[in-house]
């Protein structure tokens, strides 16, 4: 079975994030990059049914700046078999960054392609299902687990209230989130082993953006609150203010 | 845009700034965001020119149950329905939706963030061939150009985005954008989903409940989270207690720390790797307060800090600290708050 992961580079999520002096994005010196947390469960998800299936290739496949290597790198050492980095400057704009990808992936012959469920920078949760629908095949989204067997995939979905089963014939898509997966750490074997895995970079195919970032603003911050007290004996003058001063309750 | 744009003004012509509201109902009733997608979708429409259209998908009796979006702004309510196609997946959902657009000419399709809404809104832009937001927290429209206000990097900045493409493809995330009456004579239409279903080699096979089918977190207009402090999974009846205090539009949350020990789903778990939440009343009970959490719940509107530890950082974001041991504190509060309730 050959599984594809679409990975994207981000911000570490304890990074502090800045906006630049031009206002429309973010500085991006002294920021540590990662392979994006939800990616890596969907690496570790196809790892794991590649081992499942007793072969099979799990390639990644990254549009981002050059330095995007790195997170490929990262996932190759834990065990992916080839990379591939589209390079180019992806946006907000995710059914841009879906083309792009999109374009890439129909060349393959992958079963099954994953992605994460949403990438932490933008947050625009839709590259998977998007890609799904150029490819024109079915894409499970939120999947907590999955099997393979026979030529169909069954996923299981977080959804409120518990969670739905969904089967899909391959070849297919899914956006994983975290779930039953723990991404495993890299040997230092598998760190070596990484450097001499094939890393193929080439120029991506960028598609035309439509999302204008316009300017990025902090959020309001928090007016500093206020300590009402220790110990139970604060609980009344707490629900009080609720409902009082807030109208909360 | 359409085809037809700019032509006579009459309200309700093909493409004349024409706005598609898609609504959810979920176990016959209809979801408290479809309010606010509706009501978002007016202010658009008004600004254009144009009418709103509500379209709802689902069992039969799913146009019946939101005929109430008249009320908010509606001027039709439409309900795509069959038995069965509830549960038909969201491709052919997506399906649906599309080509009400298209036949529509709608300039603008607005979605609610919910689950259903982040899972079906990426197909719909996919196969109209546009650009879609997501989350969206505020929209502001002047004359033809409409900019978004959406959270990006888990709330750590707030990004100002215009859509430089014909059509206007958004999710608006629950709570943030509130409903604002906007009465009209309710007009329902139903009417079947296209036989072409959308939904090829997917099926919904099954559904195991995780007991106890509350509000979705994210929806929730209070949230009661819990974290390590909480010591063990069998001590979250205190918790329970609290939220069934607060009524019925509280749900439970919870810490990555205490998702990941397995003491709760990681359908509650709130943070940058679990649920944004925007609710107006939120209780952190024995959560630290890393950025990490931060980044699902500095939204709220009200927060509400239970800790043993003075110098946590929670207190830093909250509106009210208790400082204390929450197996006192929080008994108390869902005493104090039943004394309310009379
Ligand atoms: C990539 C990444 C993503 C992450 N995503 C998330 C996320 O989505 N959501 C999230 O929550 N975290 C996330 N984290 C984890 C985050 O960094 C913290 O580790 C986590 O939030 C800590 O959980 P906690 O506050 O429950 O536990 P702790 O930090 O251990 O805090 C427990 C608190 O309970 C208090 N306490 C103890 N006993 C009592 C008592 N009897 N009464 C009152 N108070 C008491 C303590 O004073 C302490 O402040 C992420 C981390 C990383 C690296
Ligand atoms: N530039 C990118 N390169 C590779 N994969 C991406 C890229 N952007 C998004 N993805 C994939 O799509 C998922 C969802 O991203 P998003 O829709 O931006 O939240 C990510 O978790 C990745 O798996």
């Amino acid at each position: 079975m050959n599984i594809a992961v679409c990975i994207k580079r981000v911000p570490d999520t304890g990074t502090r994030i800045r906006i630049a002096e031009t206002g429309d994005g973010v500085e991006t010196d002294g920021v540590k990059y990662v392979m994006g947390p939800y990616d890596e469960f969907a690496v570790e998800a196809a790892l794991q049914l590649a081992e499942a299936a007793e072969g099979g290739e799990v390639a990644l496949l990254a549009y981002g700046p050059p330095a995007t290597q790195e997170a490929l790198r990262s996932g190759l050492a834990m065990g992916a078999h080839r990379a591939v980095l589209l390079a180019g400057e992806p946006t907000m704009d995710g059914w841009a960054t879906a083309r792009t990808l999109a374009a890439e992936l129909s060349g393959w012959e992958a079963d099954l392609v994953l992605f994460g469920v949403k990438a932490v920078d933008s947050d625009q949760q839709q590259v998977g299902p998007m890609v799904a629908e150029l490819l024109g095949r079915p894409c499970a989204t939120a999947v907590s687990s999955m099997d393979v067997s026979e030529g169909v995939a069954t996923c299981r979905r977080v959804v409120e209230g518990g969670r739905e089963v969904v089967e899909m014939t391959l070849p297919a898509a899914a956006t994983i989130t975290k779930g039953q997966y723990e991404p495993r750490y890299a040997s230092l074997r598998g760190i070596m082993a990484a450097k001499r895995k094939p890393l193929e970079q080439k120029a991506a195919k960028e598609a035309a953006v439509e999302l204008v970032v316009e300017a990025l603003e902090y959020p309001p911050p928090r007016p500093p609150g206020r300590i009402l007290g220790e110990g139970p004996a604060a609980a009344a003058e707490l629900v009080r203010l609720l409902r009082e001063e807030d109208k909360a309750i | 845009m359409g085809e037809k744009a700019g032509g006579g003004g009459a309200a309700g012509e093909r493409g004349a700034g024409r706005v598609l509201a898609v609504a959810e109902v979920a176990g016959g009733t209809l979801r408290g965001a479809s309010l606010e997608v509706v009501s978002a979708a007016r202010r658009l429409a008004d600004a254009w020119g144009g009418a709103v259209d509500a379209v709802v998908l689902g069992e039969p009796g799913a146009a019946e149950a939101a005929s109430g979006l008249a009320k908010w702004g509606a001027d039709r309510v439409v309900g795509i329905e069959a038995a069965g196609f509830g549960a038909a997946g969201p491709g052919a959902h997506a399906g649906a939706v599309a080509a009400t657009v298209r036949e529509g000419s709608h300039r603008a399709a607005l979605f609610s963030a919910t689950p259903s809404g982040r899972d079906v809104a990426p197909r719909v832009a996919a196969k109209l061939r546009c650009p879609l937001l997501t989350d969206v927290t505020a929209l502001d429209v002047q004359g033809g150009s409409v900019t978004a206000i959406r959270p990006a990097y888990a709330g750590k900045v707030l990004a100002r985005v215009r859509c430089t493409g014909d059509r206007l493809l958004a999710s608006l995330r629950p709570n943030a954008l509130s409903a604002v009456a906007s009465p009209r004579e309710p007009v329902v239409e139903v009417r079947p989903p296209d036989p072409e279903t959308g939904s090829e080699g997917y099926r919904v096979a099954g559904f195991e409940p995780s007991g106890g089918a509350f509000v979705d977190v994210s929806e929730a207009s209070v949230v009661v989270s819990g974290g390590r402090g909480m010591k063990a999974p069998e001590n979250w009846g205190v918790l329970e207690d609290l939220r069934d205090a607060l009524g019925e539009a509280a749900a439970l949350g919870a810490s990555r720390a205490v998702v990941d020990a397995g003491w709760r789903p990681h359908a509650e778990q709130v943070g940058q790797t679990g649920k944004t939440v925007t609710p107006d009343l939120y209780f952190a009970i024995g959560i630290s307060g890393a950025v990490q959490h931060l980044a699902g719940m500095r939204t709220a509107k009200v927060v509400v800090a239970v800790n043993a530890d003075p110098d946590a950082p929670i207190f830093g974001v909250a509106d009210y600290g208790i400082v204390g041991d929450l197996f006192e504190v929080v008994p108390a509060i869902a005493e104090a708050v039943r004394k309310l309730g009379g």
